[in-house]
């Protein structure tokens, strides 16, 4: 895309991108020595209405057309701009001269990416025309998004093509079939049995036409009972029992079996996959809910499978056979006898829909209540201090209300359902009673065939009404599935790499390239450039709010960057798999968390194969094994939740441990030390001096007087790197970072002051 | 403070002077409750988000800078007011909304049912994958075909 090329290029340029309605119109517009660099298209009016609308920069010019046949232009001159803001979701782009604002563009966040080819395009051709220099286009075609180089024609960058929003499909239950598949032969003999053991249960109601037909109306005719036939067919009848009996215990039990195995396997993927999606899906799930869509809903999918479904199968299979059964005998009669069928399948139907939405509703209303518990008994401390009690457990009747009113609604119908279809099969029955004593009298069945339709459709509208309850359960098992697939669908934003690339030896450089990051709408970092060098140590200092920690997170990759690039010995992070470049950093956090287990246990969590004497080697580099040593077990002392009770520089001595131990290159201390008092600040501090030692670090801290080793001290400010530098030189300069610190030491005296007040009282 | 001294220069910034005859170029005024009380609490926050003025009630200014933070507002503030949901692409998400606003017809892609949030009872506020913020005034007063749909998610 250089000025030198000599065709128009808008077709080879953007042909497969910009869109048709625009096109035509553009092309009448751009002359036949320019060339169309970038464009944007907008979604909003100046009003901030939705509209269509078009800015495009070309070689010479910017245009812009709020329809196909209304265009402005501006020839390009060097005492222009055009700026790139954003804020609550909406870009605007400003386009000023020297003096005063031009034009202004709005459009919605979506489209940030063509807004910013535009502005720099723009950029770039005015820079030409203020220095005189020829434009030269970048030499490798960059993903403007994430900066990874491009293939020529490569329609989106594979690192950004993350935002998948296809919807899953709503046949949720048969997707369940994906963890079925490892047992299909078990599920096939399964359902091999099932059919053995129905057909033998249809046998029996068949025995009874030759029982009342040849033996028990001879009798009333005043003919002798033949006891051989009696026998042979109450023989047939005990026989066909034990048969059923037999094979419905194979068939149940191995079925059983699979599809506990089937729940197990889906409690344990699910699982498995919520671990692996980023710090952001966490951050905006509640636990409450997570924990019941793994446990009781997994559980609920389970029941379903071993129980509901394997008896909906049953009879689904019995009302087939019986159907055959009956037609074969007098099809008449058995029209008659199937003829309510459709009628309750339709109704069946019917009442589904409201169902499936109802149930769909009491779990979202049951995770609620639970949520409601998750939240106030962690936070309990809070609720207490401040008497909320009451409030609390308003809440909580509150959401249990909803819960109620909800199931009350759906009762409602539900309630209804029941009773209905054992009517439908009343009335069915009536009508085979009817219809059978009229074939009866004129002779066109006997009464044997008369007793067998009834003695078989007992059962069959008995299945019917037992199959009306597998409505509720598959709608809630859908429902359930739906919610567990949820999880399984959502896409870490934080990818495994495609082509994972290896990460050799790391050194410890850290390339931080023009990273922008958004938090929904809110801009939390924009154009942080950083270089760090193998075994330094930066000291990232701001107010809160300036974005150090999210600079922090991005590097640890619980974040994917939004703009821009951070490498790690030159290798984009984004190109290696995440858990081998995690096992290169060592992190120790504000407030450390330590699991349930021994003390050993969480010192070796990042390392589980290490030995007694590397914990131990750890725990005295970390300062952690003296006071261990007092422990009644020592290092076999239980810790976390339930556990013996650590104060709060101990925990961090450990988590400095638990860092120490896996030897990484690189080392993140997030305010490591700020949630304890200055004298274990100072045990504390002289534990991380031997952890920085020759690793990569990166400390943030609020007190700035931690930070007195660091190699660079980085101020941020509002997302952006304000000055680097060390710290006398950052004095000297009076600027961010100066006001920081003066400001810190004024706190400080006045701290101190309030402190020394406080003792004297005593 | 007593006077509001409150301009806009050519590039379109409001400029505010305060007693001290100092100016501020690039003022913004930023809505305390912007959801349940709109109008009341604005305040006029500097470049580097300093609050330089606290305006009690907008309809209690003199007519001139009202105008202007008015206009100000109505350029910075973007939160559609939902007043139809015409089709949802699918009950699970990510879903695609096709909505009708008080700014306009739109799509909108849903990510997760987490991202609709109960501000108060009736009122909610829907973020969608770009981060627009897309408000539900009330619930119960949209018509049933998006009542419907909307329960879904709910």
């Amino acid at each position: 895309m250089t000025n030198e090329s000599t065709q128009p290029t808008l077709a080879q340029f953007s042909a497969g991108k910009l869109p048709e309605a625009w096109r035509g119109s553009l092309s009448r517009q751009i002359g036949a020595d320019e060339t169309l660099l970038a464009w944007l298209e907008l979604d909003l009016d100046p009003q901030l209405r939705f509209a269509a609308g078009l800015v495009a920069v070309t070689n010479r010019r910017l245009l812009a057309a709020s329809d196909a046949n209304t265009w402005q232009e501006w020839p390009l001159s060097a005492d222009l701009a055009l700026l790139r803001r954003d804020h609550a979701g909406v870009g605007s782009l400003e386009f000023k001269n020297a003096t005063a604002l031009i034009c202004r563009w709005r459009y919605t966040l979506g489209r940030d990416v063509s807004a910013k080819q535009v502005a720099d395009h723009f950029e770039r051709q005015v820079d030409g025309l203020r220095s005189g220099k020829p434009v030269i286009a970048p030499e490798e075609t960059l993903c403007p998004v994430c900066k990874t180089p491009q293939t020529p024609g490569q329609e989106e960058c594979p690192t950004c093509a993350k935002n998948v929003d296809a919807p899953p499909s709503t046949w949720t239950l048969f997707r369940l079939w994906r963890f079925a598949r490892p047992y299909q032969w078990q599920l096939l003999s399964g359902f091999l049995l099932m059919l053995a053991s129905t057909a033998a249960t249809l046998v029996p109601p068949y025995l009874t036409m030759p029982l009342m037909d040849e033996v028990l109306v001879p009798y009333q005719n005043g003919k002798p009972i033949d006891e051989g036939t009696v026998l042979l067919l109450l023989g047939g009848l005990f026989g066909a029992a034990m048969l059923a009996w037999s094979l419905g215990w194979a068939k149940t039990y191995i079925l059983a079996l699979v599809s506990e195995r089937i729940g197990a396997d889906l409690r344990t993927i699910t699982y498995d996959h919520l671990l692996r999606l980023s710090l952001e899906y966490f951050g905006g799930k509640r636990t409450g809910d997570l924990m019941s869509r793994i446990g009781s809903e997994s559980d609920r999918i389970c029941v379903f499978l071993s129980l509901h479904l394997l008896d909906f199968a049953t009879d689904v299979l019995m009302i087939g056979m019986t159907a055959v059964i009956l037609f074969s005998i007098n099809p008449w009669l058995a029209l008659v006898t199937l003829l309510p069928l459709p009628f309750i399948a339709w109704m069946i139907h019917v009442v589904r829909d409201k169902l499936r939405y109802g149930f769909e509703q009491i779990d979202r209303v049951w995770s609620e209540v639970t949520s409601v518990l998750a939240d106030t008994i962690p936070g309990i401390r809070v609720v207490k201090a401040f008497a909320q009690e009451r409030r609390e457990a308003t809440r909580f009747r509150e959401a249990n209300a909803h819960n109620l009113a909800v199931n009350d609604r759906v009762n409602k119908v539900w309630s209804l359902f029941s009773p209905t279809v054992t009517l439908m099969t009343e009335i069915g029955l009536l009508v085979v009673w009817a219809f059978g004593i009229w074939q009866v009298s004129r002779n066109d069945i006997t009464v044997g065939v008369l007793m067998a339709f009834l003695a078989y459709i007992g059962r069959f509208y008995g299945r019917l009404d037992s199959m009306s309850r597998i409505v509720s359960v598959t709608q809630k098992a859908a429902a359930g599935a739906k919610r567990i697939f949820d999880i399984l669908d959502h896409v870490s934003s934080v990818p495994e790499p495609t082509k994972p690339v290896d990460l050799p030896e790391v050194k410890g450089g850290i390339t931080v390239t023009d990273v922008g990051f958004r938090y929904g709408n809110r801009g939390v970092l924009r154009g942080v450039d950083l270089d760090i060098a193998p075994g330094e140590m930066i000291g990232l200092v701001g107010h809160s709010g300036s974005g150090k920690s999210t600079l922090v997170n991005l590097i640890c990759r619980f974040y994917d960057v939004t703009e821009g690039s951070i490498k790690v010995d030159g290798i984009d992070i984004r190109s290696v798999p995440v858990a081998d470049y995690r096992r290169h950093i060592g992190l120790v956090l504000q407030e450390p968390f330590l699991f349930f287990g021994t003390i050993a246990e969480n010192i070796a969590y990042g390392k589980p194969g290490a030995t007694r004497a590397e914990i131990v080697a750890a725990a005295r580099a970390a300062h952690a094994h003296e006071f261990i040593l007092r422990l009644p077990h020592g290092y076999d002392s239980l810790v976390g939740e339930r556990g013996q009770a650590l104060s709060g520089g101990e925990r961090q001595r450990i988590s400095i441990a638990r860092a120490l131990l896996i030897d990484p290159r690189i080392l993140i201390l997030d305010e490591a030390t700020s949630a304890v008092d200055t004298e274990t600040e100072l045990e504390i501090q002289s534990a991380l001096d031997n952890l920085i030692r020759g690793r990569t670090t990166i400390a943030i801290a609020h007190r700035l007087s931690t930070l007195r080793k660091a190699d660079r001290l980085v101020v941020m400010d509002r997302g952006q790197v304000v000055e680097t530098g060390q710290h006398d030189d950052l004095i000297e300069r009076q600027g961010a970072y100066y006001r920081l610190y003066t400001a810190q030491t004024k706190q400080l005296d006045a701290i101190e002051g309030r402190v020394s007040e406080e003792n004297g009282d005593e | 403070m007593s006077n509001l001294n409150l301009q806009r220069n050519g590039f379109g910034q409001l400029v505010l002077t305060d007693d001290a005859g100092q100016a501020h170029e690039g003022v913004v005024p930023v809505r305390a409750f912007a959801v349940t009380a709109p109008d009341d609490g604005i305040a006029l926050v500097s470049v580097d988000g300093r609050e330089l003025y606290w305006i009690e009630r907008l309809a209690d200014l003199p007519d001139g800078p009202r105008q202007l933070v008015a206009e100000e507002l109505a350029n910075r503030e973007f939160m559609p007011e939902i007043h139809r949901v015409r089709h949802v692409s699918s009950f699970a998400t990510p879903s695609r909304w096709e909505v009708e606003t008080d700014r306009g017809e739109t799509s909108f892609v849903l990510k997760a049912e987490d991202d609709i949030r109960r501000l108060t009872h009736h009122t909610l506020l829907i973020a969608d994958s770009h981060g627009v913020h897309y408000l539900i005034r009330d619930r119960q007063a949209l018509d049933k075909g998006s009542k419907r749909l909307l329960d879904r998610f709910l």
